[in-house]
């Protein structure tokens, strides 16, 4: 039956979750965003909430609370409402993680979730997008072979988070048609780091583009099954993550508006901004019904491919819209760093173009 | 718990009144748009007949509904209203209007009506033949400031008196002429206190001094009838008068009146989604004839136009569906809902006339024909952004409250 409301635990998480956002990733957001540099003491919060790692099966020493697609996209929105990149960071191991929880054989499991348990923060990410005009995740450039029992991936990726620290890095890659995806260790013959990605936005957290030149990896290294459902938890969680900037930017814009006067009245009372406001909170709203009827359709275990691309791509217009109107909403002033809104809009415009980036 | 499931009986209602839609609205959807100012008697019999007992597609017929409340499950009455508004949309909007009910009328008396007022006005809506009710705010010289109207309503004896003139009356013809229905008239009984001295009165059938001045002709919606009324010394009993004749400085009696819009805004909401869901449908008929395949998961980037609009289409269209299912549970869940109804009638009437008009175009020359009724939609569809407060005055209210400012303040 119908419902719009959280259980009491999924707002207890929110709640939490929030707060970190308020209290601790907002305060650093500008000075992370300038320096490119997020400070460990401001991660290793969020992992010790348990983020990642609550939902590790007991066997491979987690907590085992079942994975929850509206649950994440609770907890994304809110921390990318705290900031984008940070929460990026934050969550970049679950592009490990969760795949390999869904898909991954025992030993895989055994080998992968055991080193996401321990007391700190630990690196992890994936490779899916690539450095070229007309990215397509159904049309990879990037390609695995089979040579003589060992799988050889030859190709190139960009934004893929914390790449220099993670331990292995899950690359996505085509055989034939079909999409798949390897658990590459960092230090395989053949994988290159090359360079830390200068972005738009997105500064605080560093991305890399990988090259992979005849990289050869035993067949066991190979997620089996359908990776549909993966990449439809990552459109849903990007998805939840522009709506948490785009709420940032409203919330902040409307209390400007508030504050700031013109012609004897605060200008939020002129209907032209007022109105902006207005649109603003409706499409906000709007864009999180359909994120978290993908993410309920996911739970229930239904193919929510489609669902999951038309919030996605909602999402991505909303936040850009939204995150120009506010800064539009400061007029000069959100044009300056000193307000956090040109970095919303910096990160907002982002979202059309990421895939793959984060996981609920 | 966030949930996107509909209720067993709801979905039953829902099955029921599409083959309603398809069956019985659909075949004579374009006889009765051509056929302006005629009315499909014998279909409005049925819809009498089939409905008077059951169901709520409006409001104002609570009272007849079994006593959800002792069955313990949280009511959903208004999320199947919802649903049932949209199936019945998707048939025919001009029909779904049409439809004997007591309408908004029915809902301010439902809203604001004491017992005694919900049994002399509301009963008659149980039996006997078709009724209507309907709602007169607008006036030539007032739509959206409603707190400007000028029909003056003065006491004399047991009796008001009233004068003045209404426009874009739905159902005002069949209510104040055409049957024993009723409509309900917002008047000033003191035009020096501004919003606080307008009062509703309920004017019923035939009462002398109330004519039928014109229907008007519209550009769709052509099924119902949109009246003219004129009062002249129209003189009503006193006690018809829904709510207290005291001209307070609170403005409670108008916001009674207004919070009608709270139950009836998802409502039309609900109905342009109806009319939005048959061009998505058509249209994605068409394309599964023609081989059009949508790929959902390639870029937007790299998708054809028709593919992007379409998916542009499917998307807002479902974005306002679950604004408006928010805003009628809310409205179960006993929530103040303001907000959220304005952001559900606000979007809806927006993506309606968008969609409609994507649609037209999308299909060339065969939308644009009359032989198919997509044109049709797209002139029904407009009617949505603008009446029960038009796409500027809901982004109002939501402006208002989102800032906390009154209506002094954000004018």
């Amino acid at each position: 039956m119908l419902g719009f409301q959280p259980t009491e635990e999924q707002q207890l998480i929110r709640d939490t979750v929030a707060e970190l956002a308020r209290e601790q990733i907002r305060p650093v957001a500008h000075d992370a965003d300038e320096s490119g540099a997020i400070p460990g003491a401001v991660v290793q919060q969020a992992w010790e909430l348990g983020l990642v790692q609550s939902t590790i099966p007991e066997a491979y020493g987690g907590v085992g609370t079942p994975s929850s697609a509206v649950t994440g996209t609770l907890i994304c929105e809110e921390l990318a409402w705290g900031d984008l990149a940070i929460a990026l960071h934050m969550l970049a191991p679950q592009l490990v993680t969760y795949p390999v929880m869904t898909l991954g054989t025992h030993e895989q499991k055994q080998q992968i979730l055991s080193s996401y348990i321990g007391p700190n923060f630990t690196a992890g990410t994936a490779a899916l997008m690539e450095p070229r005009f007309g990215f397509d995740v159904n049309e990879l450039a990037t390609t695995a072979e089979r040579k003589s029992g060992d799988f050889v991936i030859n190709g190139r990726k960009c934004f893929v988070p914390l790449a220099e620290d993670a331990a292995q890095i899950l690359v996505y890659a085509r055989i034939g048609n079909d999409l798949s995806a390897f658990l590459v260790p960092r230090g395989t013959p053949g994988l290159n780091i090359t360079e830390r990605e200068k972005n738009m936005g997105l500064q605080a957290v560093a991305t890399y583009e990988l090259s992979l030149d005849d990289c050869r990896v035993p067949a066991p290294s190979q997620l089996q099954g359908d990776l549909q459902p993966v990449l439809n938890r990552s459109r849903v969680a990007l998805a939840t993550m522009a709506v948490g900037v785009a709420k940032a930017a409203y919330q902040y814009a409307r209390e400007y508006a508030k504050e700031r006067r013109a012609f004897g009245v605060a200008i939020a009372q002129k209907q032209a901004i007022a109105f902006m406001l207005a649109e603003m909170a409706m499409e906000i709203d709007a864009a999180r019904l359909l994120v978290w009827e993908a993410a309920w359709k996911i739970d229930a275990g239904e193919d929510a491919t489609r669902e999951a691309c038309l919030a996605k791509n909602y999402a991505a217009d909303m936040v850009l819209k939204v995150t120009d109107n506010a800064l539009q909403t400061l007029g000069g002033h959100g044009y300056i760093r000193d307000h956090p809104v040109e970095l919303w809009l910096r990160n907002g415009r982002g979202f059309s173009t990421f895939e793959g980036l984060a996981m609920v | 718990m966030i949930d996107f499931s509909l209720s067993p009986a709801v979905q039953k209602n829902r099955d029921m009144m599409r083959s309603v839609a398809d069956g019985t609205m659909r075949p004579i959807s374009r006889e009765y748009d051509e056929r302006e100012h005629e009315k499909p008697t014998e279909w409005l019999n049925m819809m009498w007949n089939a409905t008077k007992n059951l169901v709520s597609f409006g409001d104002g017929k609570q009272k007849q509904e079994p006593q959800e409340k002792t069955d313990r499950r949280p009511s959903e009455r208004n999320v199947r209203s919802a649903v049932l508004v949209e199936e019945l949309s998707w048939g025919d909007v001009g029909l779904y209007l049409s439809i004997p009910h007591p309408g908004l009328g029915g809902a301010a008396v439902a809203a604001a009506g004491t017992p005694a007022q919900k049994e002399r006005f509301l009963a008659r809506f149980r039996d006997g033949e078709p009724k209507w009710g309907a709602m007169a705010i607008t006036e030539p010289g007032c739509g959206s400031d409603s707190a400007a109207v000028a029909t003056t309503a003065v006491q004399d004896g047991d009796q008001w008196v009233l004068n003045g003139t209404k426009i874009f009356c739905t159902s005002g013809l069949m209510a104040a002429e055409k049957s024993e229905g009723f409509v309900v008239v917002w008047a000033t009984i003191d035009k020096s206190a501004g919003r606080h001295g307008i009062k509703a009165f309920v004017v019923d059938h035939h009462t002398p001094g109330m004519t039928v001045a014109k229907i008007e002709d519209k550009m769709g919606i052509r099924v119902s009838d949109t009246a003219m009324l004129v009062f002249e010394d129209c003189r009503i009993p006193v006690d018809n008068l829904l709510g207290s004749a005291e001209v307070k400085k609170s403005t409670e009696g108008f916001k009674g009146v207004m919070a009608t819009f709270d139950a009836t805004r998802p409502l039309v909401a609900a109905s342009a989604i109806g009319v939005a869901r048959a061009a998505v449908d058509y249209v994605r008929d068409i394309f599964r004839r023609e081989d059009i395949t949508i790929r959902y998961t390639t870029p937007p980037t790299k998708l054809s136009t028709l593919e992007r609009d379409f998916m542009d289409m499917e998307a807002s269209l479902q974005a306002a569906r679950l604004l408006t299912w928010r805003a009628a549970w809310m409205l179960d869940q006993g929530r103040h809902n303001s907000l959220e109804a304005s952001m559900a009638k606000a979007k809806a009437g927006s993506v309606v006339t968008q969609v409609t008009q994507k649609a037209v175009e999308l299909l060339g020359p065969l939308g644009y024909s009359r032989k198919i009724l997509l044109e049709k939609w797209m002139r029904d569809a407009k009617i949505s952004d603008i009446y029960e407060g038009t796409q500027q005055i809901n982004l109002l209210i939501i402006a208002r409250r989102i800032l906390g400012y009154s209506s002094k303040e954000l004018n």
